[in-house]
């Protein structure tokens, strides 16, 4: 059978971030798979080195709008990790609050999308409609809808009034019957089951191989998950459950998605009831010279940073590594073999996050000159020079 | 002369008013179900008007007539469907013998100027909705025409419509009995599939394959697709009035009715695509020969057995 070529991007409507997947495909099947990335590089390393410790914080809270406490919660992990310091109590039950409550607008923005891809819009604007009313509890919490800017090093920048914390609870919990009822919508519905189950079946072994992180390994049967492994912030102090499946297949990503609503929802409220008093802020004054690494699980998977300090108010070095780097080469392991109508949704299954992934782009050798920065400016020049000339401005 | 008044005024401009009224209700009532303001009541038609002064591109190395031509083609024969199903509604002496088999043939039109389009437009994803296209018109057709059946057989084997029109008002609409309204069942699902409407807008699919068979389309090709899908959104409907709930009439009461008839018909396919998630070609020809001709074929039996 002829083999056709099939490009998803690098700009599609399924995707909000420019990615270039070429799909080969025999009839209605894919057999082959290339992944392009690289549209969305933005140097933000080399922009955190050029930042003071303080600084950096706000850059790559900048990495991801969607995941964006993540970045910061692992990079201020890394850089106590130098010191090494203690967070106080409250701030880490702050932390723990605001990580929550970013992974429950994420999941839910997935869901969301996962239905449009589906075709079934309507979830789609439920869910984000559900969604808006966690965006208003962190704007309550932090004072903004997205970007939080909680995070520094040594605490939490902002403390959490006491007489928020009722109205929060009374919001978070006017959303959970809307959520079990989408929950039975979406976990139930017989179209769905069609759809997505026993299909971008990602086993077990293929998930221990291939480094799988968060829902996506979770969803394999694989008991993966840093706020259980190795807790954080207070993790360790409130009550929750780690979600697991075992089919791998795009169902089971869903259903551990959805549960983990209700287990960060469970993990909010449990914080605020057990909310301790004192100091938000362990007051750094200088970071000695060392080097420190910072995990946590981000809504995709764990978010790893690795901070190395000079003695110098800036990091020398730091390296963000996102989930979606480990879990994207999954996509191969599952599309290979399935229909090209779910191979989107097979693709969205992993939750990928470009922005968060790119970190280096790679220069084509093949051509005859690699231009730098300083060859660019100078050839602008050149040619506003002689276009000036042409129009005879001085 | 009085046919092409008939062909200018009910088969064109009356379907297309209704049509684009029946799609912004069907935009409004989605919007109002996702928790969104919806369209103005003008909007379907000044996205016509809009695409319509918009340039025509032609992608490179496309059959450039094939392509060009597909659109008005599919228009053509929407509107003569209408044309014909008007003539019968309102002067149901004027039919001819057979006239239900030319509509049946007219409604796969649409679907294989789509089709041809899709092709001519030599995309690699238009080629693979226009291949879905071909997969669901083979896969519907079949329930489609024994639900037909069911009509023929209750009429007294007639394929006049106006005939089974003349046969409903005496005797009480079809959908009254039995085998009816399972034929009735069969219809709707497959008028869902005509219209490639959620859960079998396969060949669009635009999270799948980007607008699948309208990829290329720009301007006004792609005006008259839109055009010719909203005044479908009419005929179908219409179609399915009269053959199973007795068609329209224009007198008291009865235009009540009639409009009632309609909205409740459209208002079924709107909630039915926003409550269900894009099934995969494969499961819609399983589905369509699998249960759906089933049910007809027992409609049909039970339309032999004079239930």
């Amino acid at each position: 059978m002829a083999k056709t070529i099939i490009p998803i991007g690098p700009y599609h409507p399924l995707q909000e971030e420019p990615e270039f997947f070429i799909l080969t495909v025999e009839g209605e099947k894919v057999v082959d798979i290339d992944v392009h990335i690289g549209y969305n590089h933005r140097g933000i390393e080399k922009l955190s080195e050029t930042k003071t410790f303080d600084q950096s914080t706000f850059v790559i809270e900048r990495i991801c709008g969607i995941c964006s406490t993540s970045h910061p919660f692992a990079y201020t992990r890394a850089v106590e990790d130098i010191i090494p310091i203690e967070v106080p109590e409250r701030a880490k039950y702050i932390r723990t609050i605001i990580a929550e409550g970013e992974r429950i607008h994420s999941h839910l923005l997935w869901l969301g999308l996962a239905g449009h891809f589906l075709g079934y819009d309507t979830v789609f604007m439920w869910t984000w409609k559900l969604r808006e009313e966690i965006l208003d509890v962190m704007e309550i919490l932090t004072g903004n809808r997205n970007n939080y800017a909680m995070f520094k090093p040594g605490g939490v920048r902002r403390d959490i009034k006491s007489e928020d914390i009722p109205v929060v609870i009374k919001k978070i919990d006017s959303i959970v019957p809307t959520l079990e009822m989408l929950k039975k919508a979406v976990i139930d519905d017989p179209v769905i089951h069609a759809r997505t189950k026993g299909i971008g079946v990602l086993s077990k072994e293929d998930a221990i191989n291939y480094c799988a992180l968060g829902p996506t390994a979770r969803a394999s049967g694989v008991a993966r998950d840093v706020r259980k492994n190795s807790p954080y912030g207070a993790y360790d102090k409130v009550e929750w459950d780690m979600i697991v499946t075992h089919n791998g297949d795009v169902f089971d990503k869903l259903v551990v998605r959805v549960l983990e609503v209700f287990e960060s929802i469970k993990i909010i409220k449990n914080c605020f009831l057990n909310l301790p008093g004192g100091e938000i802020d362990a007051n750094i004054k200088d970071i000695p010279p060392g080097e420190g690494i910072g995990h946590i699980e981000a809504p995709r998977g764990e978010c790893f940073h690795y901070v190395r300090s000079d003695g110098t108010n800036r990091p020398v070095r730091h390296k963000v590594r996102a989930p979606t780097f480990m879990n994207l080469p999954t996509y191969k392991a599952t599309v290979i073999g399935e229909d090209i109508s779910d191979a989107t949704i097979i693709l969205a299954a992993i939750d990928p996050c470009y922005c968060c992934t790119e970190r280096m782009t790679v220069c084509n050798i093949k051509r005859k000159k690699i231009y730098s920065g300083k060859d660019l400016i100078k050839l602008s020049r050149e040619k506003t020079k002689i276009l000036r000339n042409k129009m005879g401005v001085k | 002369m009085i046919y092409i008044f008939y062909f200018l005024f009910y088969g064109f401009f009356l379907t297309a008013i209704i049509g684009l009224l029946a799609s912004w209700i069907d935009r409004k009532v989605t919007a109002r179900i996702q928790y969104r303001v919806g369209p103005p009541l003008l909007q379907p038609l000044i996205d016509i008007v809009k695409l319509l002064g918009k340039e025509t591109l032609i992608p490179a190395g496309s059959s450039k007539i094939t392509f060009l031509m597909a659109p008005i083609i599919g228009l053509a024969s929407v509107i003569l469907v209408s044309t014909l199903l008007w003539i019968n509604n309102i002067n149901p002496a004027k039919s001819f013998l057979g006239d239900l088999i030319v509509v049946l043939y007219f409604l796969v039109i649409p679907s294989v100027s789509i089709i041809m389009g899709g092709f001519a437009s030599r995309n690699p994803l238009a080629s693979l909705g226009a291949s879905r296209e071909m997969k669901l018109v083979l896969s519907y057709e079949l329930p489609f025409i024994l639900a037909m059946l069911v009509t023929v057989i209750k009429s007294g084997f007639t394929f006049r419509l106006g005939e089974i029109l003349a046969f409903q008002a005496q005797n009480g609409a079809l959908v009254r009995s039995w085998s009816g309204v399972l034929a009735l069942i069969v219809a709707i699902i497959c008028m869902q599939a005509k219209l490639a409407l959620v859960p079998f807008d396969i060949p669009e699919a635009e999270t799948e394959i980007s607008g699948g068979v309208l990829i290329e389309y720009s301007g006004s090709g792609l005006a008259i697709y839109k055009l010719m899908k909203n005044m479908l959104l009419f005929t179908l409907p219409f179609f399915l009035i009269i053959v199973f709930i007795g068609g329209l009439r224009f007198d008291g009461i009865h235009l009540l009715y009639g409009v009632l008839k309609y909205i409740s018909l459209v208002a079924l396919m709107t909630v039915i695509r926003n409550t269900n998630p894009r099934v995969r070609i494969d499961q819609v020809v399983k589905f369509f020969w699998g249960p759906m001709t089933i049910i007809a074929i027992i409609a049909v039996v039970l339309a032999l057995l004079g239930r």
